[in-house]
């Protein structure tokens, strides 16, 4: 009988390896068709987009295979020791990291870089399902919480000072696990009310949303008075400090968002929420996009054919707006081929999440399912034009060396994890 | 259990709402998305057609097109290349080229500017076989304007490259193509260019041209402009411009019958050559700045002044008309006409038959002030109150084209001044203004206000007894209909009976031993006319300060089935028949005869010069400044 001492593939799920190698082998066609060039070179041409990524294909899998022999208890012991290297080597870039395009986010040798947040992933998710899967630990105290809450809050920190807000913004993924995990509702409520009402305000404006706070409050009031007022007479402090902070919170959204941000933010909020147009400079990158999209029609202009791929006219075409390459050159259908996958991938690691009996297993499984997830919906919903410009990769298709073995590892681990499941008895 | 849903849930929904924005985008959306027009991997290629030639009404061709070249530059596909050399050949300076390159980046990276106009034949010879060395760079020919006689600029216009305001209101236009700025280049602008020809040119990933888009289902071809044919008289226009030279001033010539434009001069003009090629914006700017002779100032369309004696056939018409007078009733002149008590309300008149009656007839060609005043007064005075007066008055006035823009297919113009009740509601709020308070419109002064062309027009209303049509500069456009405003006739609130006495004093002013302009009679030509001399006066320091008069003159002839009708206006010509008269006499005797029989008046005309005159008046502002 074949084992784990002899076989480091045994009992992993091929499933997700498939899904895993089909998003690799998608994702690269459509890197080849935005860096090819009119001149005949080989696949491996490290001059090429194409063949440099193809390069980080094939070193993805001794990588894997490195993941897959170590043993489960190593990730479970050593979660916490890793998640600290990878926040010192994140400290390090303020000391020895290469700056590109305005952000120092880069370890440099040479001329190959590499971008530890990529990395820090992985590590966070190991950390929290480490302090998570505690015996003792309840998401329902609030000191629990707030630990919980400060491994995020460190590598988020360190990464927005880089600045790279993006690759920042992910670790709020961790709030679905977290809630997955037992973190009370109200923590979910309270930042999707806090994002809707910054949104409603930047759009309407501070005055009228807190007229209609105002009226909604004075309703409630004449309607309590009336039918409930036991209700009213216990709980109108609570009411009135809520709405006050309510109140407080949007007239504060609208200083923030005038005085705080800066012009470049503001105007992705104003283009996509319609309240300025501009397809010149700054609604550039989104109108192009669109565009390309747009004109693969049903079927797509087929793999090389795009005119506005090959012409060049999308910036980034190869990183954040890759997937506009999908929706010109292979159409909706190809399109919708891409976001199936995807999600069937994400439910594919949740499942497998579910089915874990060991829960460190389970949070690191939900952690890297969010964190893909958050990267899917958010590139591609900027993309497609329905949230603003946030510049972070999609995982397995956009061009980079670190990226894709961030995400690599990330989910390896995970396999590891689960392929453990069968003998853990 | 609860909580696994979430998950699940917002993941699944996510996808489908991507999907459906997708299915958005790339299905529903997809056919505003494949026009070529929102393709930017499409190429439009512009064919220019030719420009409409424009002809003389005998069939002179005044306006033809030349071939020039112009450098063109696609910056996003500039590659480096030998600057010196590049500069050198197209005689640019290093600093001009940068800003040359920068500019068309500004517009666009992707689309071609242009980089440099309007090359010689020459200079294409030479740079095509270099081109190739300068990637991103390219030339392109296009069709400039030539005019092979030096003539009628303020009629012609010209062509020039279209300004951003016009380019952003306007999306047939590119930049840097060319459009009629002037003159008919600029009122049938669209039937002279055409309509270009666009191509659809696929490119392939590389940029490069592989072959029409979608095998040209969306490509038009280039329409030809079409030729035109004015009105003008080329060689009139040209005497007329010969006679008016060392002059300001304009002159317009009509046919009465058909208000046709035969010639319109305007002193001092330019050689139309002058706004085409690579001089074309050195020599606009020297055009436009010339604020002392001021060129591009068209004097025979926008130069309003009081038109003067010529005036008084309308205050004549009127006044039969409202049957206040005959032309037997008869006023005694007595030096002028006394129109209140004080000392000052006295017109003077140099009419010379002092205690004699009087009659139309004579008033007309003695031009004696007292009589119209009086048939002015007597006009205004029939109704109950001044203003009823006033606008019947204005109503019989404005019926000759006066005192509003004709809208006719000139590009400039000025509707000049006809004052109404109204208007002196203005200046008296309370009342207290009488038929006398405006006594100076009988005689042309005051308020009213003309310019050339108008009173070309009266003029050729009286000699069409009563009615006009709408002048005009086009006679024919190939295989077009000419507008119907321009042969329908306005007919004037003057009924026809009234004319005839009326063009009798006309006559007079020619063949009387006291006519105004009985030296420039011309042997065998019916001329009927009239001198106008216009009080000229400028606001200097806030001062009204009285200026050289301006030199007025109508005619028309034959006086029967008239030919021709005429306007001159001679700025600071001292008086009517100084300049205006001899001059409308040579261009009606050239007109009808083909030749003129009076060289001594003809060279004095032409020789003669007001450029001192001009001085003058330059160093009385001056000094008042």
């Amino acid at each position: 009988m074949r084992s784990r001492k002899t076989n480091v593939f045994y009992g992993i799920d091929w499933v997700l390896v498939l899904m895993y190698l089909s998003l690799i082998f998608v994702g690269w066609l459509n890197i080849y068709s935005v860096t090819v060039t009119d001149e005949d070179l080989s696949l491996l041409n490290l001059t090429t987009g194409y063949g440099k990524q193809l390069l980080w294909i094939l070193l993805c899998f001794p990588v894997i295979v490195l993941v897959l022999m170590l043993d489960v208890k190593f990730y479970e012991k050593f979660g916490a020791i890793i998640y600290l290297v990878a926040l010192l080597s994140l400290v390090g870039l303020f000391l020895f990291g290469k700056n590109i395009n305005g952000a120092t986010s880069w370890y440099a040798l040479g001329s190959f870089t590499l971008q530890p947040s990529e990395f820090m992933k992985a590590a966070t998710a190991l950390a929290m399902a480490k302090l998570v899967s505690d015996k003792q630990f309840n998401l329902k105290s609030p000191r629990r919480q707030l630990q919980a809450i400060f491994i995020l809050f460190l590598p988020a920190i360190l990464i927005t000072l880089q600045p790279d807000p993006g690759s920042a913004l992910v670790y709020i993924s961790f709030f679905l696990v977290l809630y997955r995990e037992g973190l009370p509702m109200y923590y979910i409520s309270f930042g999707a009310t806090a994002v809707l009402l910054f949104l409603l305000t930047l759009y309407f404006g501070a005055i009228s949303i807190a007229l209609i706070l105002l009226l909604i409050f004075i309703i409630l009031l004449i309607y309590l008075s009336i039918k409930r007022q036991n209700l009213l007479k216990r709980g109108w402090p609570a009411m009135s400090i809520l709405f006050t902070v309510t109140i407080l919170y949007v007239l504060g959204c609208n200083l923030v968002y005038n005085n705080v941000f800066q012009q470049r933010h503001r105007d992705r909020f104003d283009i996509l929420l319609g309240l300025s147009e501009d397809t010149s400079s700054i609604g550039y990158n989104t109108n192009q996009a669109i565009k390309t999209i747009a004109s693969g029609g049903f079927e797509g202009r087929g793999f090389l054919q795009g005119e506005r791929t090959q012409g060049h006219f999308v910036p980034e075409q190869d990183t954040d707006y890759i997937f506009t390459t999908v929706g010109e050159e292979w159409g909706f259908i190809g399109t919708t081929f891409v976001i199936v996958l995807f999600i069937a991938f994400l439910l594919r690691i949740i499942t497998l999440a579910d089915r874990q009996k060991m829960r460190f297993s389970r949070i690191y499984g939900y952690s890297i399912a969010a964190i893909f997830f958050f990267h899917f919906a958010i590139n591609i919903g900027m993309v497609i034009g329905l949230l603003p410009t946030i510049g972070i990769p999609l995982p397995f298709f956009s061009y980079g060396g670190s990226g894709l073995w961030g995400f690599t590892l990330l989910l390896f681990i995970f396999i590891r994890l689960d392929a453990n499941r069968t003998y853990e008895w | 259990m609860n909580r696994k849903i979430l998950l699940y849930a917002i993941i699944i929904l996510t996808g489908l709402v991507y999907i459906g924005k997708l299915f958005f985008l790339q299905v529903y959306q997809h056919n505003f998305s494949n026009s070529p027009l929102n393709n930017s991997a499409v190429k439009t290629k512009y064919e220019y057609p030719d420009r409409g030639y424009i002809y003389d009404r005998n069939g002179l061709l005044l306006v033809a097109n030349q071939l020039s070249y112009d450098i063109m530059v696609i910056p996003r596909e500039v590659k480096e290349l030998d600057t010196l050399e590049f500069c050198s050949l197209l005689n640019i300076d290093s600093v001009s080229f940068l800003k040359r390159l920068n500019k068309a980046q500004r517009y666009s990276p992707r689309i071609p500017s242009r980089f440099l106009q309007q090359l010689s034949k020459d200079d294409y010879a030479y740079l095509q076989e270099k081109m190739h060395k300068f990637k991103g760079f390219y030339i392109q020919k296009r069709s400039i304007r030539q005019y092979p006689i030096k003539s009628a600029a303020n009629v012609l216009g010209y062509i020039s490259e279209v300004n951003e305001g016009f380019l952003r209101k306007n999306n047939y236009y590119h930049q840097g193509e060319l459009i009629g700025t002037l003159g008919v280049e600029k009122t049938y602008e669209k039937i002279l260019r055409g309509t270009k020809g666009k191509s659809y040119i696929q490119r392939n990933r590389f940029n490069k041209e592989i072959g029409s888009y979608k095998n040209g289902i969306y490509d038009t071809l280039a329409q030809t402009g079409k030729d035109l044919t004015l009105t003008i008289d080329s060689e009139l226009q040209q005497y007329g411009e010969l006679l008016m030279s060392n002059k300001r001033g304009g002159i317009i010539a009509l046919e009465p019958a058909t208000g046709e434009i035969l010639a319109m001069i305007s002193a001092p003009s330019y050689d139309p050559n002058l706004m085409v090629g690579r001089g074309r914006s050195k020599n606009s700017v020297l055009l436009f700045g010339d604020t002392i002779n001021r060129p591009m100032y068209d004097r025979g369309l926008q130069a309003m002044y009081p038109p003067g004696s010529p005036f008084k056939i309308i205050s004549a018409l009127v006044a039969l008309q409202e049957g206040v007078i005959t032309p037997e009733s008869s006023v005694k002149c007595y030096h002028g006409y006394r129109y209140g008590t004080r000392s000052k309300a006295f017109m003077k008149c140099h009419c010379g038959m002092v205690g004699i009656p009087i009659r139309l007839n004579e008033a007309m060609y003695r031009s004696c002030n007292t009589y119209f005043s009086t048939a002015y007064r007597k006009s205004i005075e029939k109704y109950d109150s001044p203003s009823e007066g006033m606008n019947a008055w204005n109503k019989h006035v404005t019926s000759f084209g006066l005192g509003k823009y004709f809208g006719n297919d000139l590009s400039v113009g000025q509707p000049g001044l006809i004052p109404d009740a109204n208007y002196y509601k203005k200046y008296y709020p309370n009342g207290g203004w009488r038929a006398v308070t405006t006594i100076s419109n009988a005689i042309g002064q005051g308020e009213i206000l003309t310019t050339p062309l108008q009173l070309a027009n009266l003029t050729a209303t009286v000699a069409n007894r009563g009615f006009y049509i709408t002048p005009h500069i086009v006679k024919k456009i190939k295989d077009m209909e000419v507008d119907r405003k321009f042969i329908t006739k306005n007919i004037t609130s003057i009924d026809t009976k009234h004319f005839e006495p009326v063009i009798e004093g006309l006559f007079n002013v020619f063949e009387k031993t006291n006519g105004t302009a009985r030296g420039s009679r011309v042997q065998g030509i019916e001329i009927s006319g009239k001198t106008g001399t216009a009080e000229n006066y400028m606001k200097i320091n806030g001062v009204r300060t009285k200026l050289t008069d301006h030199s007025i003159f109508i005619a028309f002839a034959p006086k029967d089935n008239p030919k021709i009708a005429i306007a001159v206006f001679v700025e600071n010509g001292y008086w009517g028949s100084r300049w205006g008269g001899p001059i409308a006499s040579l261009m009606i005797e050239k007109y009808l005869k083909g030749s003129t029989s009076r060289p001594a008046i003809e060279q004095r005309m032409i020789q003669g010069s007001l450029q001192e005159e001009y001085k003058k008046q330059l160093s009385i502002q001056q000094i008042e400044k």
